[in-house]
């Protein structure tokens, strides 16, 4: 990605949740607030590199987008009046919107979030919607985070969409009754988020800091709504403990540093101290989900000042936990990692085994295996591992990754 | 006589603050700590940690949560050092929280002056 470009598309993707959640809010209408947003970040392409960034970019695009879209509706309905457009943002109503109060703002996401897990959803459609509107994921991004074809997905999408056009889903910001009942499933679309920024799915950049404080902002504003929800709690918990990491995860060219490799002084130490209160607050109240025990697992290794201090014993017990809890074949996965450490290798492989079919078509199942059946100097099959590997990394750093993982085997061999 | 002063903001607000705009509300303190410090007259500096990390002892009750009652007033703080949450809130159960609140929040940033 070329640098001069860079600052418009961190810039862009960080406004997007904003604008798109303000515009659905006037527009009462995804589609239409979709386009408007993508007008408003043409113009800003066309725009920005010579005026700068402006000083509240999502403001902007919503005040831009708005007008488009208000134009657009009067043309449709009334061609033969035409009403002059208004073509820059940078007049006196524009200073009036960038006033909002931000909170206002940021509850237009989270109206928009709850809009998308509407029980008349069916789950799958709830998180694609979401990612696709909120996040603004394309539909091969994720098709691929849910292991599907992009046709399906589409399909899908256009399903969830049509309902909520519809009226089936009524846009009015749901009662204090709704917002509990819909209160997990909300909490892990945000989760999702986190993870597609965490991780990306797809494109160039592997992590995508903007989408991760987004998430954050919206878990906290989540957490002051719902104080008394412990897994709330936990969802900032996990996120934080997440993204203090955020700058040892890729080394200077870009390439992922693993966990046991990473510098912990690149950590970041305030966002921990926050995490790890969280997680023994959450823990307090003694009801435990899937979210607090994923940012306890986060937590113990936080709190390791060196990668050989990790309590493995702890994050099995945890996973074990997690199982329990919300059975799933990647919490398995992840669980097999923290026993390869534990008792071994080939007691970690012993774990996978079952799961050979379930996450065929899952990057991290084939990376694990190649690295457990290394470690037991089964070079062929962990050579055929790492290929499958990578004929699925998602992005460019997971691609390098793997090359080198390969790279070392020869070297072994 | 010692002063504090009490910074109070509208948390929605700050967070939605560019880094840029933190970062020069950042300086600011820190040019009034680099006065006061030169002149030997800084005390204790403290950032409180987001409300969302807050526990409130109330009428003996553990609330979750952050003290949130306009009709009383700050009129004191600790700062302790503790090794968990349990034990801070263990320490606050000693004071009388029978006619306001009491909150224990974690510190982000601390400095302990002179």
């Amino acid at each position: 990605m070329a640098t001069d470009t860079a600052w418009l598309d961190a810039c862009l993707t960080a406004a997007r949740p904003r604008a798109i959640g303000a515009l659905t809010r006037y527009f009462r209408d995804l589609d239409q607030a979709e386009e408007a947003f993508q007008e408003a970040c043409l113009r800003a392409l066309r725009s920005w590199p010579k005026s700068g960034r402006p000083d509240d970019p999502a403001a902007w695009l919503i005040f831009v987008g708005r007008n488009y879209g208000v134009n657009e509706s009067r043309r449709r309905r009334r061609r033969e009046e035409m009403v002059p457009e208004i073509a820059d943002a940078g007049d006196a109503e524009a200073a009036k919107v960038e006033k909002l109060d931000n909170q206002a703002y940021r509850d237009d996401v989270l109206r928009l979030l709850f809009v998308c897990c509407h029980p008349k959803l069916p789950a799958q459609q709830q998180i694609a919607l979401a990612l696709r509107v909120v996040a603004g994921l394309s539909v091969p991004e994720i098709a691929r985070a849910f292991l599907v074809s992009p046709k399906a997905m589409e399909q899908r999408i256009t399903r969830a969409k049509r309902r909520v056009a519809e009226r089936e889903v009524p846009f009015a910001p749901p009662t204090a009754a709704e917002r509990a009942e819909r209160l997990e499933i909300v909490a892990t679309m945000i989760y999702l988020l986190f993870n597609e920024g965490y991780s990306a799915s797809g494109g160039q950049a592997h992590i995508r800091v903007p989408l991760c404080e987004e998430a954050i902002r919206l878990a906290r504003i989540l957490l002051r709504l719902f104080p008394e929800e412990a897994e709330m709690t936990g969802l900032l918990a996990l996120c934080l403990l997440q993204h203090s990491r955020r700058r040892a995860r890729l080394d200077a060219a870009g390439d992922i540093v693993l966990l046991e490799d990473q510098d912990r002084d690149l950590w970041d130490g305030e966002l921990i101290a926050e995490g790890l209160v969280l997680v023994e607050k959450a823990l307090r109240r003694g009801s435990p989900g899937p979210l607090q025990v994923q940012a306890a697992i986060a937590a113990v290794h936080s709190r390791a000042r060196r990668s050989e201090e990790t309590d493995w014993h702890q994050i099995d017990a945890l996973y074990a936990a997690l199982e329990r809890l919300r059975p799933s074949p990647v919490v398995t996965l992840n669980r097999a990692v923290a026993v390869a450490k534990t008792r071994g290798a080939a007691a970690a492989l012993g774990l996978l085994e079952p799961l050979s079919e379930t996450l065929a078509g899952y990057f991290h199942f084939h990376g694990a295996r190649g690295v457990f059946l290394a470690e037991l100097g089964e070079l062929a099959g962990a050579r055929a591992a790492f290929e499958r590997a990578l004929e699925l990394a998602a992005t460019p750093a997971e691609s390098a990754h793997v090359r080198r993982r390969l790279g070392a085997l020869e070297k072994n061999s | 006589m010692k002063y504090a002063i009490l910074i109070y903001e509208p948390e929605a607000v700050t967070e939605a603050m560019t880094k840029d705009e933190g970062k020069s509300r950042i300086e600011t303190h820190r040019a009034l700590q680099g006065k006061l410090r030169a002149s030997g007259k800084l005390g204790p500096v403290a950032r409180l940690m987001p409300t969302t990390a807050a526990t409130t002892l109330r009428r003996s009750l553990v609330i979750d949560g952050p003290f949130a009652e306009t009709k009383e007033q700050l009129v004191g703080f600790y700062v302790l050092d503790c090794d968990s949450l349990d034990e801070a809130i263990a320490a606050a159960k000693m004071l009388p929280d029978d006619t306001g609140s009491l909150e224990v929040r974690p510190l982000g940033w601390f400095h302990r002056g002179g």
